[in-house]
Parts: C-alpha cells; sequence; structure tokens
C-alpha cells in the first residue's frame, strides 16, 4: 500500500512477527536477597574493581575538566563568541569554566559507599524484590570494556538512576556518568552526593545558549571518547507522568553518537534499560501534577517528608538489561562515510538529514526494545480490566477477566512476570493489596478509592474521581504499546465499519498519524505497523485476512470490543479535544491558555455528565493532542517573543472532527460492552 | 615506496636502449608494504645501494674522471642504429626473468626464508645484510602471533606446468610485420606467464596453485623509443591490446589481463630501455629510459657521483616507467620530492602519436599539467619511453638513527610537530607496537653475550627506568643525508623535538635495521603461505588530525572482520607512518593472518580487505597514496574524484585512445 513509503529504512522495526511469541528473554535474579542476608556496612566497604574500558586512558575528573576547555571544539566556539559579541575570549573561557564546574560530575569511592550502605537499606524497606537479568549485566560487562558504552534506561521514577548506579556497584561495574537534570542542586546535600558518585547536572533548557552547549556537548564526548564510565541519560527527557514511553529527544543522543560519526571511536555500544515498577514511588504526586497541581521543586527536605513513604510498600522492580545495541552496525549501510571528510572535525556543524533521520530512527529503536523488555505485572492487567469496568466489578469476574487478559497480553508478546505459584484469586487479591491506596475490595466488589487527599478539602468529586482514575490509568497504559497495533487495527474495524482492507488501512493510518506522540511507532512503516495488528488478531482468531478484506470472526466481537475499549479514553480525549478547538477558542493562543481552557470545557462535560472520560484532564493528553494537531497542520504554530502561539484551522480541523465522529464507532462499542 | 615495475634486459642482447613507458605498478603487495612502510628504505645504504655499490662501487673514480663517462652515454636515442657506438650497460635483471627471479613469489630465486634442519628460521643468499643469518625467535613469533605451526605447511607446486599455460594466439599477419621491425619477442609459455602478473595475494596465490585465465599471448621487448612507436602502430593496425610491462611490481592488479578480452594481448616489457642517455651536470638532470629499474638507476648514476634520490620499496625491481605511470613515492621523498617532484620531461608513445613537452624547463604555465594525465594513467594511454629526471651529487654523509616513545599517539604526535617544523630528516617512519615486536622477531642471533647483555640492559632502561609499557612503545626510525656538519645538526634538532614528546634516542643500529627490513620482508609472505597464513600490505593518505584514528580503527576493523569471517587465529593487523607532508602523512597497514580451516581464503581475504578499504574511506583517508587504483581499488574510483573527474580522465582515454589499444583497464 503506497501510503507505506515514507523515508527508506534499511533496517527492519524491531518487531519481527516471528520473534514474538517466542522471543526468548532472561531470567530474573533478586539482587536484594543477598542484601537481606548479609551485612550492608560490608557489601559498602567491598572491594569494588569494576572492569573498564579497553582504551582507556586513566584520567581524573579535573583532568577532563580541561581537556573539555583546551578541546578545539569548544576553543572554536569560544572565539566565534568573542568575535559575534566583542567580548574578550579570557571572559568567554570564564563562563566556561563556570558552566563546566556547575555541571562537571566527580567521582569519590566514599560518597559511592555511603550511597551503597543507605540505598542498601532504603531499598530494603521500599522494595520486596529487585529482579535483574544477570545475563544482560554479564552482556554489558563485556561490551563496557570493547567500546565506550551508553546506557538508555526507561525513566519513570527518581529511583532509576540510584537503581542503576547501585546495581552497577553490586555488580563491580564502573560507575556510570549520569546526566541528570538542574533541579537536583537545589537538594544540597544529595545534590553533592550525586554529583560525587558521578551524576553530572545539565539545566534542562538552554536551547539558545550556544556557549552551554558547546560546553556539555564537548564534556559528554570527552568522556564518552576517553572511555571514562558508561554516559547514562534518558532519552525520554524526563520521568513519565503516565508510565507510557514518552516519544524520544534527540539532543544527548545526536551527541553520543557524534565521536562514532566522526570516527573518533570505531564504536559505541546502546544499551537498552527497561525498568519497571510494580508501584511506583511518585504515583500520586505524578497525578496530580497531569491535573494541573503544579510539581513540588525537588529539596532535601521535601526528600525527607518522602521518608512516611518509608513505610509503605512498593513492591518489586525488575531491570531488564537489553542487549547492547552496536551503533557501527546500525550505521553500517547507512552511513557509511565520515559525514565529516571535508571539513575539520571540530566545526560544528549542521547535522545533515541523513543523520537526523538516523538518529530518529535509532531513538525509536532504543525505545521499542525498552518497551519489550518492560516487565508487565498482574496488577498492570487488574487495573486495564478495571478501568473498562467502573465504578465496580465482581471480584470474580475480576479474576475471570484478568486471566483472561493475561493470555491476550502473552499471546501479543508482552513480557508478564505472573507469580506461577499463587492460584489466580491469591494473585489477584495480593496486587489488590499492594495497591490498596487505589482500589479496595468491599463487599466482593472491586471498587476504586476516592484518592483525595488530606489537605485537598477544595477539591470536588470530578476531581478526585480523576486523580483515581489517572493512577490507575498510569498501570493500564504500561500495557499500551504493546497492544497498540492490533487495537488500532480493531478501532479502525469498528469506525469504518467496513470489510474492505484498503479503507481499514487507511483508517489505521489516520489513528497512527493522531496518535504519533501518544504512542511509539517506528517513523515511516505504517503498513508494517498495520501488518503487525493484523497478525497478532489473526493469530488471536480475532480477524481473518484474505487479500481484500478483513473479517472479524464470531468470537472476535468482544476481544475487538476490549482493544477498542482500551484506547477509547485516548479516541474520546481528542474528540473532545477537537470540539474544544472548533467551539471554544478565538484566534491566537498560548499553549497555557489551552490547556487551562481545555480544563475548564472537559470539567463541565464531566459534570454535567455528558462524558465519562475523566483522562482527558491529564495534561500530557492534552500536549500530546497539541502537537499532534500541529503536525498535522491543524493547528499551526508561530513563534513569538516570548514562546509560541496557536490558531486553528478549521478546515483541517473539522475534516479531522469528521473523521472522529464517524457515526458508527465509539457509541456502539459501549453498549457493546454493557 | 610504490614499488614501481621493473624491468629488465638481458646482457646478451645487443645495444638497444629504449625506454619505457607506464607500466606496471609498483610494489609488491608485502614488499611494497614493507617498503613503504619501512619508510623509504633507502636512506641509509640500503642494501640495493649497497649492493650496487659493491657491484659496481669499483668503477667509482673521482668526479674528474666521472665526466668523461657521462659523455659516453651522450649519444641519445638512435636505438640500434647509436647502439653501434657504444656497448650498453647491462641490467642487473636478465631478460629472461626467471633466471634470477622467482617465479612464484618475490625477489630472487637465491634469497627466501626457510626453516633449517633445526627449526630455526634462516635468511638464505648472499644479497643482503640479513642473508645467511638465523633469525632464532621468528619461529616463536610465527606460532604466538599468527597461531601458525611447522607442522601445517602447505607448499607451492615446483614448476609451471606449461600445458596449464593458456595458448598463444598471435595472428600471422601481425607476426610477419613485427618480424620486419627486428624487434625481440616470444611466445613461450614461462615468459607470458611471468608477465601475467604482479605481487597481490591472490596474484601470486594463483601461481602456486592455479593458473590465470588469461595471459598475454606474445611479450614483445623494444630495444627503444622507436620500436615502441613501431609496436603501437603495428597494435593499431591489427586491433590488438598492448599492457605495458616494467618491474611487475604492480600490487593493484594492474597486470592481470582482463578475462574477457579477445584480442591478442602484447605485454610490452620496456626492460631493454634501460639505458642513461645522457647527464646534464649543468642543470642536474639525466635523461634515462624508462625501462631502467631503480637498482640500475641509482648505481649507474653513482658511478658519476650522482643520484636521483628516489627510492620506493621496490626499487630493487620497479622501473622508471612505473614510478611515472603509478605516481611512485620514493622514501626519501622529504629531500629529493615524489616522482612528480622530479620529472622534468616525459616521452609517452600514444595511438595518437607521441605527446612531449617542447623544451625541459623547471615549471610552465601552459595550462593543466600534461604531465599529469601521465603519471598515474597506469598505462591505459600509452608507453612511457624516455624521462628526463632530476638528479643531485651523492650525499656526503648519511646516519641512521632510532627514537623510542611511549606510546603510538605521542609518536604521531612528534612527526606532526616535525612536519609543522619542517625540518623532517630524509626518511622518518613510526611503526605501531605490533610492527615493533614483529621486528624483533626478525633480529638475527646474537654474536656475543656482550651484545645480548647490552639489549637486555636497554630494555630494562626503557621499560623499567624510563617506564615505557612493552606493549605499548613504539618506534621511529629516521635517515639523516647531507653535508655531514648539517646532519649532525638536523639531527640534534630532530631528537629534541622527540624528546619533548617523550621521546628516547635508541641508537643508529635499530634505525638502520629497521631500513634493511623494509626489504627482507616482502620476502616473508612467501614463507607465510608454505604455513597457511596469507598477508598483504595496502596503504593511505590522511590529514595529520584523523591518523591515530584512522591507524585504531582500520585495525580494529580488520580483527573484527576476521572473526566475523570465521578466521580462527587472531589475525596480524599492523600500521606504520611512512611519509610525513605538511598537511597529513602516508600510512602503511600490513595484515596476515592464519587461514587454516577456511575453505576459501582468498575471497575471505579480498573480503577483509575491501573492507578495509571502505574503513579507511569512511575516515577520511584516500583511496592510495602511491599503489594506485589498477583494477584492485576501481570501484571506489568515483566517489573518490567525483562523477565530473572520472568523466574528464575519461574523455582524455577517449582522444588518446580511442580503440582502446592500451586495453589493461586500469583506474576507469
Amino acid at each position: 500500500m503506497a501510503a507505506a513509503a515514507g523515508r527508506s529504512r534499511l533496517w527492519a522495526p524491531m518487531y519481527s512477527q516471528k520473534e514474538l511469541t517466542s522471543k526468548k528473554r532472561d531470567e530474573f535474579e533478586d539482587i536484594l536477597e543477598e542484601r537481606r542476608q548479609s551485612s550492608d556496612l560490608r557489601y559498602a566497604m567491598k572491594c569494588y574493581t569494576p572492569v573498564i574500558y579497553k582504551g582507556l586512558s586513566a584520567c581524573k575528573p579535573s583532568a577532563i575538566k580541561d581537556s573539555v576547555l583546551q578541546s578545539e571544539q569548544l576553543q572554536y566556539v569560544i572565539k566565534q563568541l568573542s568575535k559575534e559579541m566583542g567580548e574578550s575570549t579570557d571572559i568567554i573561557q570564564e563562563e566556561a569554566i563556570e558552566i563546566l564546574d556547575e555541571m562537571g560530575h566527580n567521582l569519590h569511592i566514599g560518597a559511592i559507599r555511603f550511597f551503597a550502605f543507605s540505598l542498601s537499606k532504603i531499598f530494603k524497606r521500599l522494595f520486596q524484590k529487585v529482579c535483574v537479568n544477570e545475563e544482560g549485566i554479564q552482556k554489558l560487562q563485556q561490551a563496557i570494556q570493547e567500546h565506550p558504552v551508553v546506557l538508555l534506561p526507561s525513566h519513570r521514577s527518581y529511583i532509576d538512576f540510584l537503581m542503576l548506579s547501585y546495581l552497577f556497584y553490586t555488580y563491580d561495574l564502573a560507575l556510570p556518568v549520569i546526566a541528570a537534570g538542574m533541579d537536583f542542586l537545589g537538594m544540597k546535600i544529595v545534590g553533592e552526593l550525586l554529583r560525587r558518585s558521578g551524576a553530572f547536572f545539565i539545566r534542562r533548557t538552554f536551547g539558545g545558549n550556544r556557549l552551554y552547549w558547546a560546553v556539555f556537548a564537548e564534556y559528554v564526548k570527552t568522556m564518552l571518547r576517553n572511555g571514562y564510565a558508561p554516559i547514562e541519560f534518558f532519552l525520554e527527557g524526563t520521568r513519565s507522568r503516565t508510565a507510557k514511553t514518552l516519544t524520544p529527544k534527540f539532543g544527548l543522543l545526536s551527541i553520543v553518537m557524534e565521536p562514532f560519526f566522526k570516527r573518533e571511536v570505531f564504536d559505541t555500544y546502546l544499551v537498552p534499560i527497561s525498568i519497571s515498577y510494580e508501584r511506583i514511588l511518585e504515583e500520586s504526586l505524578y497525578a496530580y501534577e497531569l491535573l494541573g497541581v503544579p510539581k513540588p521543586k525537588e529539596s532535601t527536605s521535601g526528600l525527607l517528608k518522602a521518608r512516611k513513604i518509608l513505610s509503605d510498600n512498593f513492591g518489586s522492580i525488575h531491570v531488564y538489561f537489553g542487549q547492547p545495541v552496536s551503533l557501527r552496525t546500525l550505521a553500517s549501510g547507512r552511513i557509511d562515510r565520515c559525514p565529516y571528510r571535508l571539513v575539520p572535525r571540530h566545526l560544528p556543524q549542521r547535522l545533515s538529514e541523513d543523520i537526523q533521520d538516523f538518529v530518529t530512527d535509532v531513538a525509536y529503536k532504543m525505545e521499542l526494545l525498552q518497551i519489550e523488555n518492560m516487565v508487565l505485572s498482574p496488577w498492570v492487567l487488574i487495573a486495564s480490566v478495571l478501568l473498562q469496568n467502573l465504578p465496580a466489578i465482581d471480584f470474580e469476574l475480576l479474576v475471570e477477566k484478568t486471566l483472561w487478559l493475561k493470555g491476550l497480553t502473552q499471546a501479543f508478546g508482552g513480557f508478564l512476570e505472573w507469580p506461577d505459584n499463587l492460584c489466580a484469586n491469591k494473585a489477584v487479591t495480593s496486587s489488590l493489596a499492594l495497591h490498596s491506596n487505589i482500589v479496595s475490595l468491599v463487599n466482593g466488589q472491586v471498587v476504586l478509592n476516592d484518592v483525595g487527599m488530606e489537605d485537598g478539602a477544595t477539591e470536588d468529586l470530578v476531581f478526585k474521581q480523576a486523580l483515581s482514575i489517572l493512577m490507575c490509568g498510569a498501570y493500564r497504559n504500561q500495557l499500551l504499546n504493546v497492544f497498540v497495533r492490533p487495537s488500532l487495527v480493531a478501532v479502525a474495524l469498528q469506525m469504518t465499519q467496513s470489510f474492505r482492507k484498503e479503507e481499514i488501512y487507511s483508517c489505521f493510518n489516520f489513528l497512527r498519524d493522531i496518535f504519533f506522540d501518544e504512542f511509539i511507532f517506528f517513523p515511516g512503516i505504517a503498513l508494517k505497523d498495520f501488518e503487525e495488528g493484523c497478525f497478532l488478531l489473526t493469530k488471536c482468531d480475532v480477524i481473518q485476512v484474505t487479500p481484500q478484506e478483513i473479517l472479524v470472526t464470531e468470537k472476535g466481537n468482544s476481544v475487538a470490543a476490549f482493544l477498542a475499549a482500551l484506547f477509547r479514553p485516548f479516541m474520546e480525549g481528542y474528540q473532545i479535544i477537537s470540539r474544544y478547538l472548533s467551539k471554544e477558542t478565538k484566534e491566537a493562543f498560548t499553549e497555557k491558555q489551552f490547556i487551562l481552557g481545555i480544563r475548564n470545557f472537559a470539567f463541565q462535560l464531566l459534570e454535567t455528565g455528558s462524558t465519562q472520560c475523566y483522562e482527558v484532564l491529564s495534561s500530557d493528553l492534552q500536549k500530546n493532542a497539541l502537537a499532534a494537531f500541529v503536525r498535522l497542520d491543524i493547528v499551526r504554530r508561530m513563534k513569538t517573543t516570548n514562546g509560541f502561539t496557536y490558531t486553528v484551522n478549521k478546515e483541517a480541523l473539522n475534516k479531522t472532527a469528521e473523521m472522529f465522529d464517524s457515526p458508527i464507532p465509539i457509541r456502539k462499542l459501549v453498549t457493546a460492552r454493557l | 615506496m610504490p614499488g614501481a615495475p621493473i624491468s629488465a634486459c638481458s646482457a646478451s642482447r645487443p645495444p638497444q636502449r629504449v625506454t619505457s613507458h607506464p607500466a606496471a605498478q609498483h610494489g609488491s603487495a608485502m614488499a611494497a608494504a614493507a617498503e613503504a612502510a619501512a619508510g623509504s628504505g633507502p636512506g641509509s645504504q640500503p642494501p640495493a645501494q649497497r649492493r650496487l655499490r659493491i657491484l659496481s662501487g669499483h668503477l667509482q673514480g673521482s668526479p674528474a674522471s666521472r665526466a668523461p663517462e657521462a659523455e659516453r652515454f651522450l649519444s641519445p636515442s638512435q636505438c640500434r642504429a647509436g647502439g653501434a657506438a657504444e656497448q650498453p650497460v647491462a641490467s642487473t635483471i636478465p631478460k629472461k626473468r626467471q633466471e634470477i627471479l622467482k617465479w612464484n613469489g618475490w625477489g630472487y630465486n637465491d634469497s627466501k626464508f626457510i626453516f633449517n634442519k633445526k627449526g630455526q628460521a634462516e635468511f638464505t643468499g648472499k644479497r643482503y645484510r640479513l642473508s645467511g643469518m638465523v633469525l632464532p625467535v621468528l619461529k616463536e613469533w610465527m606460532e604466538k602471533t599468527l597461531g601458525a605451526s611447522l607442522e601445517h605447511k602447505i607448499t607451492s607446486r615446483a614448476f609451471l606446468n606449461t600445458s596449464d599455460v593458456p595458448p598463444s594466439i598471435v595472428n600471422e599477419e601481425f607476426l610477419q610485420d613485427l618480424r620486419a621491425t627486428k624487434i625481440s619477442y616470444s611466445q613461450e609459455a614461462e615468459d607470458r606467464v611471468f608477465r601475467a602478473h604482479g605481487h597481490c595475494l591472490h596474484e601470486i596465490f594463483v601461481l602456486r596453485e592455479g593458473m590465470f585465465k588469461r595471459i598475454p599471448d606474445i611479450v614483445i621487448w623494444p630495444g627503444c623509443h622507436d620500436d615502441v612507436v613501431k609496436i603501437v602502430e603495428l597494435a593499431c593496425k591489427h586491433n590488438l591490446c598492448i599492457i605495458p610491462f616494467g618491474g611487475g611490481t604492480s600490487v593493484s592488479s594492474a597486470l592481470e589481463c582482463p578475462a574477457d578480452e579477445r584480442r591478442t594481448i602484447v605485454s610490452l616489457d620496456t626492460s631493454q630501455m634501460n639505458q642513461i642517455l645522457w647527464i646534464d651536470e649543468k642543470n642536474l638532470t639525466a635523461h634515462i629510459e624508462a625501462g631502467i629499474i631503480g637498482q640500475d638507476l641509482e648505481r649507474q648514476l653513482g658511478e658519476s657521483g650522482y643520484c636521483t634520490g628516489h627510492e620506493p620499496d621496490s626499487m630493487e625491481f620497479s622501473s622508471l616507467g612505473g614510478w611515472v605511470a603509478t605516481r611512485a613515492s620514493g622514501m626519501k621523498k622529504n629531500i629529493y620530492g615524489n616522482i612528480e617532484d622530479l620529472v622534468v620531461h616525459i616521452k609517452m608513445v600514444t595511438p595518437r602519436g607521441v605527446i612531449e613537452k617542447s623544451c625541459q624547463v623547471p615549471r610552465m604555465s601552459t595550462g593543466p599539467d600534461i604531465h599529469h594525465f601521465i603519471m598515474g594513467s597506469e598505462g591505459t594511454l600509452g608507453v612511457v619511453t624516455e624521462v628526463t629526471i632530476k638528479i643531485r651529487p651523492i650525499p656526503e654523509y648519511q646516519k641512521y638513527g632510532s627514537v623510542v616513545f611511549p606510546n603510538f599517539e605521542r609518536g604521531v604526535a612528534c612527526l606532526r610537530e616535525i612536519a609543522k617544523q619542517r625540518c623532517a630528516p630524509a626518511s622518518i617512519r613510526l611503526v605501531d607496537n605490533a610492527q615493533f615486536q614483529f621486528g624483533h622477531a626478525l633480529k638475527p642471533q646474537v654474536a656475543s653475550i656482550f651484545t645480548s647483555f647490552l639489549d637486555g640492559l636497554k630494555k630494562f632502561y626503557i621499560t623499567k627506568f624510563k617506564g615505557f609499557d612493552p606493549n605499548e612503545l613504539c618506534v621511529a626510525t629516521l635517515l639523516f643525508e647531507g653535508d655531514r656538519e648539517k646532519v649532525l645538526q638536523h639531527e640534534k634538532q630532530v631528537y629534541d623535538i622527540a624528546a619533548k614528546f617523550g621521546g628516547l634516542a635508541a641508537g643508529e643500529d635499530n634505525g638502520q635495521r629497521g631500513y634493511m627490513l623494509t626489504f627482507v620482508i616482502a620476502y616473508l609472505r612467501d614463507l607465510g603461505l608454505d604455513y597457511y597464513v596469507i598477508g598483504e600490505s595496502f596503504e593511505t593518505s590522511v590529514p595529520w588530525d584523523r591518523v591515530i584514528d584512522l591507524c585504531r580503527n582500520v585495525k580494529e576493523r580488520i580483527v573484527r572482520e576476521c572473526k566475523e569471517k570465521g578466521v580462527q587465529f587472531a589475525p596480524f593487523s599492523t600500521c606504520r607512518v611512512t611519509q610525513t607532508y605538511d598537511a597529513g602523512a602516508c600510512v602503511y597497514f600490513y595484515f596476515a593472518f592464519n587461514y587454516r580451516g577456511i575453505s576459501d581464503p582468498i575471497h575471505v581475504y579480498e573480503q577483509i580487505e575491501t573492507a578495509a578499504r571502505e574503513e579507511i574511506l569512511a575516515n577520511g583517508g584516500s583511496l592510495s597514496h602511491h599503489h594506485g587504483v589498477g583494477k584492485l581499488r576501481k570501484q571506489w574510483m568515483k566517489e573518490s574524484i567525483s562523477d565530473v573527474g572520472l568523466g574528464m580522465l575519461k574523455s582524455v582515454k577517449e582522444y588518446v585512445d580511442p580503440n582502446n589499444i592500451f586495453g589493461n583497464r586500469n583506474l576507469l
């Protein structure tokens, strides 16, 4: 089908159909088990001699700073800036030193041991288990010796990088150097401790500051070239408040790829790491944030307040170290010649389109690899079922549906950790217990709690309801990237009410475009995504595919309905937003105005009961929708002196609204479910 | 560095002098590699030159007595007619090359590496400084580095089986015309096979175990420029294909006959055009027939007190015409320049006629320099017959030297600084650690306990006292030339710079050995081939700022490719910086591996070499610094010089040789 053409992609997407079900994943080991049996102090004082990169030229952090300052790259930018601004190079050099000091990391074995000790204590209290695939660790250990390594973990919690450094210490690996947001610097003691255990800090936004960018880029590259330590950063850029993988950011990734493009290193390994939490530490915080209650600034006292959290139980963590991916192998056949052959390598250059496309593809590939190895807990399934059966569901029915969903998830290639030693009833019960802040079992019925917090006297009912739904939704969301392809096919089937493959595909394509910021799709391969979805549905006997047609089977109806319902909050959310845009907005608006406006609009709808879609209140969904509309030219974005303003392209909006509002779909689903 | 073709002439033939033409590329693979790497071998009195001196050295009289000698050459090219006047000087290599050269390997029949009865390596013959010496640690090195074992031997067939050789198909009318010219020719299988190849690995492999699909049908030995004109005319008349042959040291498949060539292939062997026609002492130039080989040229000029200073590592065998045809580079280019700097005038016979400039001047502004169409044309346009080349008085003093650096990076930084200050000695080469260790493997048995004690002391000083890591350190070899006083001054300057980069002077002897090895290393490949080890060398040029990255990446790529292709033993993958320029350097790689357990070693080898070249290009290196393109590297020509660039070259070919008489299909 024509639409699939897009950019030519030399390497296939990650989810090959054959691998999906037979996918072998490594076994997990619980590292806390040993911690519970031996002295933390001795552990913290253990002999720590990590393996190092074979080409490492040993150097101190201060030597790294010097070589960054003296690098041709940075000196070039300093000279340029001095010419442009008429300042002396010394002054700019001073500035560069300041930036570097603010950013720089430091490694102190004392700080590391302190962390090792205290984190052991903390983790043992917070978590039941910390499970790690040791095979992945072994591969990583090998990789670290061969080539510079870049660690790309998923980002769901502040625990992420603490946990990774802790694991690296445990397994005697060189502690990663972490690009962390400057926010941490506000946390005085912790910030310094983090710095001493290898974190370096970056401002969240420095788009316009060339000096900052140059210092930062050179700093990262210098560490990478020296093979000083693995570099760690988050492709998603920030913690995902919704537990859905965020679309990748490319800046840092292109920096770490540059030494390879310039052939300053032979290769670079990219290691996707999936960190899955059975219960996320920040779960309620995130829900508040999504609803527009501003996030508290990170501070040490804030962290201390969080101490009460310590008495709580957060279940298990699974850390899966993916197979190290050779950048050279990825680039082979795509970027075969050094793009810097005809200019000195230290000159800053705009990335060519080829390279930009390549960086984009690598970023998506890495995120898809993360998703592939995210562990799904029983609770994820329970939350998904529950959200389709509000306000309450019979416990037995819940167990039954959860088991059914378990089968479906496995068929779709989801990585499920099911407590096989427990009967289904007990497994569900223990999950409910772990999440008793969100759900409770009342008279054989499972219901959502009112999560309204103590200090939230002013909160109305809608807000409370939204809080618990968003919290619950964050767990269901973990399922979505595994289900998105077959589900969008199911949605398309229902929207079009057609058998014609062509029509269904075009609807699928429309949905994929609209939701491109919401879920992770590898760019440019819509047809493959579609075929993938069809393949999975066929495999589960939901549909039959002929060359021209797609038919839903008798028993497939209920599955298709479930799949469509899974994505209904997004369908409805986007519909509401497009309705808001077509009716309520005046000429130009800012993102802030948009979010406030849509929030009020949605509150009204919810209060009057004309929608049940609480998730439209999520600022994440609102921002994604806006981004999608901008991308599809439904909303036009203009740069002004202070930020961006937006205007609606009514014509395009109407067309999209029509697509959404085609008479049949959503409502019918609702009835089907009831 | 590049090997250039060579030519030979038989002493028995009467005076023929002629010139040569393009021909082959240079250096044998390993040899060339060696050469290149070694830096310019000659610097000192490398073997070749030394040999020259020994052979003809007695003749050297006072400069005064030389002058008349020079005069003797002055009867220029009347070819046979003029021949009556003088007895021509005989070449070191006979017309029947197989009489003294190996037919299936590198160099002289009498010189080769063997394992003696005690299982120790030995280099036979008397020609080189290493000849007759036992090399006690070579065996261990081969076992350790390459996983070779004396028990696993695979020998070449001993003789050329003439019945395998493709028949000579030559049209009788042409033969009649040819006979009428009285130019010497041969249709014998041995002569034809000898000129069907250069010294690429695959070519030697074929000689040892198989047979070429296509070889020349006839070998012709013109004696002078006019003979060449006649031959080219005949070729045009009868529509034949001519492949010029000089010294046969090509390492770019340049001499390989296109398998689908249906026309008669003439191998035009320039070796009998080997006379110095005149020496002009006022302008310091000499006019020479292009078939002369390097060692003869330097020896004969030496008799008059002069030299060209052009010493590619293949200079024992490669020819002047071949140097021109491949854009050769000599190890002492820092003083004398590369071939393009040396040449003052070129005469080339093409199907369109003879091309030459009207005067012999140092420089002219008359449009693009036509010499640059000729240099590097690799035998695709015509035959270079006569060349006027710059000569210099033989330097009064030569001195070798060497410097040990703690690591390769520091060594490169030092070379860069020396290039920056433009004070490079005649030759300066930097070998990496693997090659440094390899050099040790070629150390002859030590004569006395005292020497071995001294060696031990030196080693102790460098590794223990100075803290150099024996697995990191690397060595630069140096050759200084000129007035004694200036040399000593120069030497001090260079050592002072080296000291700033942590370099320690490591003695003359090490330096001299380094250059000597250049000439024998080519022989080593033949030994390897006997024990399942195949190897080759290749080179590139690269800007200074990428030298380190390129060296590391290419070596690593080789190691990785070997692993992926199922090579069971880690390969020997090493490099050296062999020339320095203002803007960059020439880098030479050696690569060898043990192919036991691999069914198609040559194919695997070629894949790896291709990958290595890809890596070089990806790192901003060139397709070739001096080996040339031939057929081996044609696939990358377009990206190397752009579509338009390639089109320009094609249009020149189209004009000069519309019927593709010079059909070796190199380059384009």
